[in-house]
Protein backbone atom coordinates (compact mmCIF):
# COMPACT_ATOMS: atom_id res chain seq x y z
CA UNK A 1 0.00 0.00 0.00
CA UNK A 2 1.28 3.33 -1.18
CA UNK A 3 2.21 5.77 1.84
CA UNK A 4 -0.21 8.54 2.43
CA UNK A 5 0.94 12.00 0.59
CA UNK A 6 0.30 15.19 2.66
CA UNK A 7 -1.92 16.56 -0.39
CA UNK A 8 -4.43 13.96 0.77
CA UNK A 9 -5.19 15.91 4.08
CA UNK A 10 -6.05 18.61 1.87
CA UNK A 11 -4.67 21.07 4.07
CA UNK A 12 -5.87 19.81 7.19
CA UNK A 13 -4.10 19.70 10.50
CA UNK A 14 -2.63 16.31 10.88
CA UNK A 15 -0.44 13.66 13.04
CA UNK A 16 1.80 11.09 10.96
CA UNK A 17 2.17 7.51 12.02
CA UNK A 18 3.75 4.88 10.96
CA UNK A 19 1.58 1.46 11.00
CA UNK A 20 2.85 -1.71 10.94
CA UNK A 21 0.61 -4.51 9.56
CA UNK A 22 0.19 -8.50 10.30
CA UNK A 23 2.55 -9.17 7.75
CA UNK A 24 5.14 -6.61 8.72
CA UNK A 25 4.66 -4.03 5.97
CA UNK A 26 4.01 -0.59 6.91
CA UNK A 27 2.92 2.69 5.76
CA UNK A 28 3.40 5.89 6.82
CA UNK A 29 -0.49 7.49 7.79
CA UNK A 30 -1.55 11.37 8.20
CA UNK A 31 -4.28 11.26 10.54
CA UNK A 32 -6.61 13.91 10.82
CA UNK A 33 -8.80 13.56 14.00
CA UNK A 34 -11.73 14.85 13.03
CA UNK A 35 -15.07 12.62 12.25
CA UNK A 36 -17.21 12.31 9.09
CA UNK A 37 -20.83 11.41 9.85
CA UNK A 38 -22.00 8.15 8.49
CA UNK A 39 -24.87 9.13 5.42
CA UNK A 40 -28.21 8.70 6.95
CA UNK A 41 -30.21 5.81 5.09
CA UNK A 42 -27.34 4.19 3.75
CA UNK A 43 -25.59 1.14 3.66
CA UNK A 44 -22.09 1.06 3.14
CA UNK A 45 -21.15 -2.42 1.01
CA UNK A 46 -18.20 -4.04 -0.28
CA UNK A 47 -16.40 -7.36 -1.07
CA UNK A 48 -13.24 -8.84 -0.77
CA UNK A 49 -11.88 -12.09 -2.42
CA UNK A 50 -9.95 -15.06 0.15
CA UNK A 51 -6.69 -12.42 0.25
CA UNK A 52 -8.61 -9.80 1.97
CA UNK A 53 -8.58 -7.71 -1.52
CA UNK A 54 -11.27 -5.18 -2.60
CA UNK A 55 -13.56 -6.83 -5.60
CA UNK A 56 -16.43 -4.73 -5.41
CA UNK A 57 -17.73 -2.02 -3.57
CA UNK A 58 -21.22 0.43 -3.68
CA UNK A 59 -21.39 3.81 -4.20
CA UNK A 60 -21.86 4.58 -0.41
CA UNK A 61 -18.31 2.48 -0.04
CA UNK A 62 -16.66 4.58 -2.35
CA UNK A 63 -17.72 8.29 -0.98
CA UNK A 64 -17.05 7.27 2.54
CA UNK A 65 -13.45 6.14 1.44
CA UNK A 66 -12.40 9.35 -0.03
CA UNK A 67 -10.92 7.31 -2.59
CA UNK A 68 -12.38 6.96 -6.42
CA UNK A 69 -13.61 3.31 -7.98
CA UNK A 70 -10.24 2.93 -9.49
CA UNK A 71 -8.18 3.23 -7.06
CA UNK A 72 -10.24 1.43 -4.27
CA UNK A 73 -10.92 -1.94 -5.70
CA UNK A 74 -7.48 -4.65 -5.85
CA UNK A 75 -6.18 -3.04 -2.81
CA UNK A 76 -5.91 -4.31 0.37
CA UNK A 77 -8.83 -4.03 2.90
CA UNK A 78 -6.26 -2.74 5.37
CA UNK A 79 -6.07 0.56 3.61
CA UNK A 80 -9.49 1.34 5.57
CA UNK A 81 -7.48 0.27 9.14
CA UNK A 82 -7.51 3.17 11.29
CA UNK A 83 -4.01 3.00 13.88
CA UNK A 84 -6.66 3.82 16.55
CA UNK A 85 -8.41 0.37 16.44
CA UNK A 86 -6.09 -2.52 17.70
CA UNK A 87 -4.59 -5.64 16.58
CA UNK A 88 -7.09 -7.59 18.30
CA UNK A 89 -10.69 -6.64 16.68
CA UNK A 90 -9.06 -7.23 13.22
CA UNK A 91 -7.54 -11.04 14.79
CA UNK A 92 -10.86 -11.62 15.64
CA UNK A 93 -13.02 -10.43 12.71
CA UNK A 94 -10.57 -12.87 10.51
CA UNK A 95 -10.55 -15.90 13.22
CA UNK A 96 -14.30 -15.56 13.01
CA UNK A 97 -14.30 -15.11 9.48
CA UNK A 98 -12.29 -18.16 8.66
CA UNK A 99 -14.81 -20.57 10.87
CA UNK A 100 -17.45 -20.09 8.71
CA UNK A 101 -19.23 -17.66 11.07
CA UNK A 102 -20.70 -13.78 10.24
CA UNK A 103 -18.83 -11.31 12.83
CA UNK A 104 -19.92 -7.96 13.66
CA UNK A 105 -18.65 -4.49 15.72
CA UNK A 106 -17.70 -1.44 15.82
CA UNK A 107 -15.04 -0.05 13.50
CA UNK A 108 -13.60 2.85 13.02
CA UNK A 109 -12.34 3.48 9.86
CA UNK A 110 -9.33 5.73 7.66
CA UNK A 111 -10.60 7.94 4.54
CA UNK A 112 -8.21 8.49 1.94
CA UNK A 113 -7.78 12.07 3.38
CA UNK A 114 -6.94 10.88 7.08
CA UNK A 115 -10.57 11.55 8.69
CA UNK A 116 -12.50 8.93 10.11
CA UNK A 117 -16.16 7.25 10.18
CA UNK A 118 -17.67 5.00 12.58
CA UNK A 119 -19.36 1.53 11.30
CA UNK A 120 -21.36 -0.84 12.64
CA UNK A 121 -20.54 -3.33 10.10
CA UNK A 122 -21.29 -7.16 10.12
CA UNK A 123 -19.10 -9.19 7.90
CA UNK A 124 -20.10 -13.20 6.42
CA UNK A 125 -17.92 -15.63 4.21
CA UNK A 126 -18.74 -15.83 0.79
CA UNK A 127 -19.55 -19.89 0.10
CA UNK A 128 -20.23 -20.88 -3.24
CA UNK A 129 -20.37 -24.61 -4.18
CA UNK A 130 -19.20 -25.10 -0.44
CA UNK A 131 -16.05 -23.12 -1.14
CA UNK A 132 -15.33 -20.10 0.97
CA UNK A 133 -14.27 -17.48 -2.31
CA UNK A 134 -15.00 -14.14 -0.37
CA UNK A 135 -16.31 -11.90 1.99
CA UNK A 136 -18.86 -9.44 2.22
CA UNK A 137 -19.12 -6.55 4.57
CA UNK A 138 -21.77 -4.78 5.17
CA UNK A 139 -21.71 -1.34 7.64
CA UNK A 140 -24.91 0.52 9.06
CA UNK A 141 -24.59 3.56 11.22
CA UNK A 142 -23.86 3.05 14.48
CA UNK A 143 -24.95 3.90 17.58
CA UNK A 144 -23.16 6.88 19.35
CA UNK A 145 -23.39 4.84 23.04
CA UNK A 146 -21.36 2.06 21.55
CA UNK A 147 -19.07 4.15 19.25
CA UNK A 148 -18.29 5.61 22.51
CA UNK A 149 -17.95 2.28 24.48
CA UNK A 150 -15.98 1.04 21.91
CA UNK A 151 -13.51 4.16 21.76
CA UNK A 152 -12.63 3.79 25.21
CA UNK A 153 -12.08 0.12 24.76
CA UNK A 154 -10.15 0.04 22.00
CA UNK A 155 -7.85 2.45 23.32
CA UNK A 156 -7.65 0.55 25.98
CA UNK A 157 -6.56 -2.66 23.93
CA UNK A 158 -4.19 -0.13 22.09
CA UNK A 159 -2.25 0.69 25.12
CA UNK A 160 -1.68 -2.98 26.02
CA UNK A 161 -0.77 -4.26 23.00
CA UNK A 162 1.72 -0.90 22.38
CA UNK A 163 2.92 -2.90 26.31
CA UNK A 164 4.13 -5.86 24.31
CA UNK B 1 -50.81 -28.80 -16.00
CA UNK B 2 -51.53 -25.33 -14.65
CA UNK B 3 -49.01 -23.05 -12.88
CA UNK B 4 -49.39 -20.94 -10.40
CA UNK B 5 -48.05 -16.90 -10.00
CA UNK B 6 -48.45 -14.36 -6.77
CA UNK B 7 -46.94 -11.55 -6.08
CA UNK B 8 -45.62 -10.36 -3.17
CA UNK B 9 -48.31 -8.93 -0.58
CA UNK B 10 -47.00 -5.59 -0.20
CA UNK B 11 -47.04 -4.52 -4.27
CA UNK B 12 -49.13 -0.88 -5.04
CA UNK B 13 -52.44 -1.89 -4.67
CA UNK B 14 -52.87 0.44 -7.54
CA UNK B 15 -51.36 -2.42 -9.88
CA UNK B 16 -53.41 -5.14 -8.83
CA UNK B 17 -55.33 -5.29 -12.25
CA UNK B 18 -51.90 -5.18 -13.62
CA UNK B 19 -50.76 -8.50 -12.55
CA UNK B 20 -53.75 -10.03 -14.28
CA UNK B 21 -52.55 -8.27 -17.60
CA UNK B 22 -49.21 -9.77 -16.42
CA UNK B 23 -50.52 -13.09 -16.19
CA UNK B 24 -52.79 -12.67 -19.10
CA UNK B 25 -49.17 -12.04 -21.26
CA UNK B 26 -47.14 -14.79 -19.55
CA UNK B 27 -49.87 -17.41 -20.89
CA UNK B 28 -49.74 -16.14 -24.12
CA UNK B 29 -45.98 -15.87 -24.68
CA UNK B 30 -45.51 -19.49 -22.31
CA UNK B 31 -48.19 -21.05 -24.52
CA UNK B 32 -49.04 -22.68 -21.05
CA UNK B 33 -51.78 -22.11 -18.47
CA UNK B 34 -51.17 -20.11 -14.97
CA UNK B 35 -53.70 -19.19 -12.74
CA UNK B 36 -52.43 -16.13 -10.43
CA UNK B 37 -53.38 -15.99 -6.99
CA UNK B 38 -52.97 -12.81 -5.11
CA UNK B 39 -52.90 -12.91 -0.98
CA UNK B 40 -53.23 -10.86 1.60
CA UNK B 41 -51.00 -11.29 4.11
CA UNK B 42 -47.19 -12.24 4.01
CA UNK B 43 -48.37 -15.40 6.42
CA UNK B 44 -51.62 -16.27 4.00
CA UNK B 45 -48.92 -16.15 1.05
CA UNK B 46 -46.20 -18.31 3.41
CA UNK B 47 -48.33 -21.14 4.00
CA UNK B 48 -49.41 -21.51 0.33
CA UNK B 49 -45.58 -21.61 -0.51
CA UNK B 50 -45.12 -24.60 2.56
CA UNK B 51 -47.65 -25.95 0.73
CA UNK B 52 -46.03 -26.30 -2.41
CA UNK B 53 -48.23 -24.30 -4.63
CA UNK B 54 -46.44 -21.47 -5.96
CA UNK B 55 -44.28 -21.91 -8.93
CA UNK B 56 -43.89 -18.42 -10.30
CA UNK B 57 -43.47 -15.79 -7.76
CA UNK B 58 -42.46 -12.05 -7.46
CA UNK B 59 -40.85 -11.91 -4.11
CA UNK B 60 -39.26 -9.53 -1.88
CA UNK B 61 -35.38 -10.44 -0.81
CA UNK B 62 -36.86 -11.48 2.20
CA UNK B 63 -38.82 -14.69 1.22
CA UNK B 64 -36.51 -14.87 -1.89
CA UNK B 65 -33.56 -16.18 0.22
CA UNK B 66 -35.96 -18.85 1.57
CA UNK B 67 -37.35 -19.39 -1.61
CA UNK B 68 -33.93 -20.10 -3.34
CA UNK B 69 -32.24 -22.21 -0.16
CA UNK B 70 -35.28 -23.96 0.85
CA UNK B 71 -37.38 -24.40 -1.72
CA UNK B 72 -35.58 -24.73 -5.11
CA UNK B 73 -36.50 -21.75 -6.43
CA UNK B 74 -33.93 -19.93 -9.20
CA UNK B 75 -34.47 -15.72 -9.64
CA UNK B 76 -34.47 -14.82 -12.66
CA UNK B 77 -35.19 -10.90 -13.20
CA UNK B 78 -35.58 -8.36 -10.99
CA UNK B 79 -37.35 -5.02 -11.86
CA UNK B 80 -35.19 -2.31 -13.73
CA UNK B 81 -33.99 0.65 -11.51
CA UNK B 82 -36.80 -0.62 -8.21
CA UNK B 83 -35.35 -0.87 -4.97
CA UNK B 84 -37.03 -1.21 -1.60
CA UNK B 85 -36.31 1.42 0.45
CA UNK B 86 -38.35 2.26 3.65
CA UNK B 87 -38.84 5.04 5.30
CA UNK B 88 -39.42 5.89 9.14
CA UNK B 89 -41.71 8.89 9.38
CA UNK B 90 -43.45 10.48 12.62
CA UNK B 91 -46.18 13.13 13.57
CA UNK B 92 -44.91 16.48 11.76
CA UNK B 93 -45.90 18.85 14.68
CA UNK B 94 -44.61 16.28 16.93
CA UNK B 95 -41.15 16.92 18.64
CA UNK B 96 -39.10 13.83 17.59
CA UNK B 97 -36.09 15.78 14.86
CA UNK B 98 -33.78 12.95 14.38
CA UNK B 99 -33.77 9.28 14.71
CA UNK B 100 -31.51 10.20 17.83
CA UNK B 101 -33.95 11.55 19.87
CA UNK B 102 -36.25 8.45 20.04
CA UNK B 103 -35.92 6.81 23.35
CA UNK B 104 -36.41 2.83 25.13
CA UNK B 105 -40.41 2.74 24.73
CA UNK B 106 -40.82 4.13 21.77
CA UNK B 107 -44.16 2.80 19.98
CA UNK B 108 -43.81 1.72 16.52
CA UNK B 109 -46.57 1.16 13.70
CA UNK B 110 -45.84 -0.90 11.07
CA UNK B 111 -47.28 -4.23 8.55
CA UNK B 112 -45.96 -7.45 8.48
CA UNK B 113 -43.88 -6.38 5.59
CA UNK B 114 -40.39 -8.41 6.23
CA UNK B 115 -38.00 -5.97 4.22
CA UNK B 116 -39.39 -2.72 5.52
CA UNK B 117 -39.29 -4.24 9.06
CA UNK B 118 -35.72 -5.37 8.64
CA UNK B 119 -34.45 -1.79 6.81
CA UNK B 120 -36.56 0.00 9.76
CA UNK B 121 -35.21 -1.41 12.49
CA UNK B 122 -31.59 -1.01 11.04
CA UNK B 123 -32.62 2.47 10.88
CA UNK B 124 -33.68 2.79 14.54
CA UNK B 125 -29.69 1.23 15.81
CA UNK B 126 -28.54 4.21 16.39
CA UNK B 127 -31.13 5.52 18.75
CA UNK B 128 -30.20 2.40 20.76
CA UNK B 129 -33.53 1.27 20.36
CA UNK B 130 -33.89 -2.71 19.06
CA UNK B 131 -36.92 -5.77 19.71
CA UNK B 132 -36.56 -5.75 23.36
CA UNK B 133 -36.75 -2.15 24.35
CA UNK B 134 -40.10 -0.60 21.69
CA UNK B 135 -43.39 -1.92 21.50
CA UNK B 136 -44.44 -2.73 18.07
CA UNK B 137 -48.26 -2.98 17.04
CA UNK B 138 -48.51 -5.04 13.86
CA UNK B 139 -51.19 -3.29 11.59
CA UNK B 140 -52.92 -4.56 7.90
CA UNK B 141 -51.76 -1.89 5.70
CA UNK B 142 -49.57 1.15 5.69
CA UNK B 143 -52.95 3.11 5.89
CA UNK B 144 -54.02 1.83 9.39
CA UNK B 145 -49.71 3.19 10.41
CA UNK B 146 -50.73 6.30 9.29
CA UNK B 147 -53.68 6.86 11.11
CA UNK B 148 -52.05 5.05 14.02
CA UNK B 149 -49.95 8.22 13.95
CA UNK B 150 -52.26 10.55 13.05
CA UNK B 151 -54.01 9.34 16.27
CA UNK B 152 -50.79 9.62 18.59
CA UNK B 153 -51.16 5.83 18.98
CA UNK B 154 -47.61 5.11 17.68
CA UNK B 155 -44.62 7.62 18.09
CA UNK B 156 -43.23 6.55 14.79
CA UNK B 157 -44.22 4.16 11.67
CA UNK B 158 -42.27 2.36 9.14
CA UNK B 159 -43.37 2.52 5.69
CA UNK B 160 -42.52 1.06 2.10
CA UNK B 161 -41.08 4.44 0.69
CA UNK B 162 -43.55 3.38 -2.49
CA UNK B 163 -46.74 3.07 -0.23
CA UNK B 164 -45.48 6.47 1.59
CA UNK B 165 -45.63 8.84 -1.40
CA UNK B 166 -49.52 7.06 -2.75
CA UNK B 167 -50.83 8.83 0.31
CA UNK B 168 -52.78 11.79 -0.42
CA UNK B 169 -51.28 15.29 0.11
CA UNK B 170 -53.51 16.04 3.39
CA UNK B 171 -51.88 12.73 5.05
CA UNK B 172 -48.29 13.66 3.83
CA UNK B 173 -48.66 17.14 5.03
CA UNK B 174 -49.37 15.87 8.54
CA UNK B 175 -46.24 13.21 8.62
CA UNK B 176 -42.59 13.68 8.32
CA UNK B 177 -40.12 11.49 6.78
CA UNK B 178 -37.39 11.37 9.83
CA UNK B 179 -35.09 8.94 7.79
CA UNK B 180 -35.71 7.45 4.50
CA UNK B 181 -33.16 4.33 3.22
CA UNK B 182 -30.93 4.52 0.09
CA UNK B 183 -29.94 1.05 -0.20
CA UNK B 184 -30.74 0.52 -3.78
CA UNK B 185 -29.55 -3.31 -3.53
CA UNK B 186 -32.65 -4.77 -2.03
CA UNK B 187 -35.26 -5.59 -4.33
CA UNK B 188 -37.98 -8.02 -5.49
CA UNK B 189 -36.95 -10.53 -8.05
CA UNK B 190 -39.14 -12.43 -10.12
CA UNK B 191 -38.75 -16.27 -9.07
CA UNK B 192 -39.28 -19.66 -10.94
CA UNK B 193 -39.82 -23.19 -9.00
CA UNK B 194 -38.50 -26.52 -9.40
CA UNK B 195 -41.65 -27.24 -11.49
CA UNK B 196 -42.14 -24.67 -13.61
CA UNK B 197 -38.39 -23.53 -13.94
CA UNK B 198 -36.78 -26.62 -16.49
CA UNK B 199 -39.51 -26.13 -19.45
CA UNK B 200 -40.04 -23.03 -19.10
CA UNK B 201 -37.89 -20.79 -17.20
CA UNK B 202 -35.67 -19.78 -19.81
CA UNK B 203 -37.96 -18.41 -22.25
CA UNK B 204 -39.46 -16.98 -19.69
CA UNK B 205 -36.23 -14.56 -19.07
CA UNK B 206 -35.93 -14.05 -22.69
CA UNK B 207 -39.38 -12.95 -23.24
CA UNK B 208 -39.14 -10.58 -20.07
CA UNK B 209 -36.31 -9.39 -20.91
CA UNK B 210 -37.84 -8.23 -24.56
CA UNK B 211 -40.94 -6.78 -22.59
CA UNK B 212 -39.57 -2.97 -22.72
CA UNK B 213 -39.03 -3.08 -26.44
CA UNK B 214 -42.53 -3.76 -27.74
CA UNK B 215 -45.41 -0.75 -27.69
CA UNK B 216 -47.42 -3.67 -26.62
CA UNK B 217 -45.65 -5.58 -23.91
CA UNK B 218 -44.87 -1.92 -23.01
CA UNK B 219 -48.36 -1.54 -22.07
CA UNK B 220 -48.03 -4.69 -19.95
CA UNK B 221 -44.90 -3.30 -17.84
CA UNK B 222 -47.05 0.10 -17.32
CA UNK B 223 -49.45 -1.83 -15.71
CA UNK B 224 -47.50 -3.16 -13.49
CA UNK B 225 -45.95 0.02 -12.53
CA UNK B 226 -42.58 -1.12 -14.14
CA UNK B 227 -40.03 -0.10 -16.37
CA UNK B 228 -38.87 -3.09 -17.50
CA UNK B 229 -36.85 -6.01 -15.62
CA UNK B 230 -33.02 -6.73 -15.42
CA UNK B 231 -31.81 -10.30 -15.73
CA UNK B 232 -30.94 -11.88 -12.25
CA UNK B 233 -28.17 -13.67 -12.41
CA UNK B 234 -26.95 -16.77 -10.09
CA UNK B 235 -24.40 -15.13 -8.43
CA UNK B 236 -26.55 -11.78 -8.26
CA UNK B 237 -28.89 -13.58 -6.32
CA UNK B 238 -26.01 -15.49 -4.25
CA UNK B 239 -24.82 -11.49 -3.35
CA UNK B 240 -28.40 -10.61 -2.62
CA UNK B 241 -28.72 -13.65 -0.20
CA UNK B 242 -25.40 -13.14 1.38
CA UNK B 243 -26.49 -9.26 1.46
CA UNK B 244 -29.76 -10.35 3.81
CA UNK B 245 -27.71 -12.65 5.95
CA UNK B 246 -25.71 -9.42 6.98
CA UNK B 247 -29.02 -7.89 7.23
CA UNK B 248 -30.66 -10.19 9.76
CA UNK B 249 -28.47 -9.83 12.33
Amino acid sequence: MKDMEVADVAGRPYREVVHRYFDGTTRRLLIVDEEVPFPEGKLIVSRTDTQAIITHGNQSFVDMSGFSQEEIIGQPHGILRHPDMPAAAFADVWATLGRGDTWQGYVKNLRKDGRYYWVFATAIPNIRDDKVVGFTSVRRKPSRTKVNECTALYAKLLAEEKKQ
Amino acid sequence: MTFNLTASPDFSPDHIAGWYVFNTWLQRKLDVRIHLELYDSFEAQRKAIEDEKIDLIYANPYDATMLVREKGFRAIAAPMGKGDEAIIAVLDEGPVKEIEDLKPGTRIAATDDPDVNMIGRIMLEPADLNANNVELKTVDSYAIVAKRLLRGEADVGFFLKEAYGNFSPVVRKQLRPLVTSQIHVIRHVLLVGPRFSPNYGEPLCHALMAMNTEAADKKVLDALGLPGWDKQTQEDTEFMIDLMDTLKF
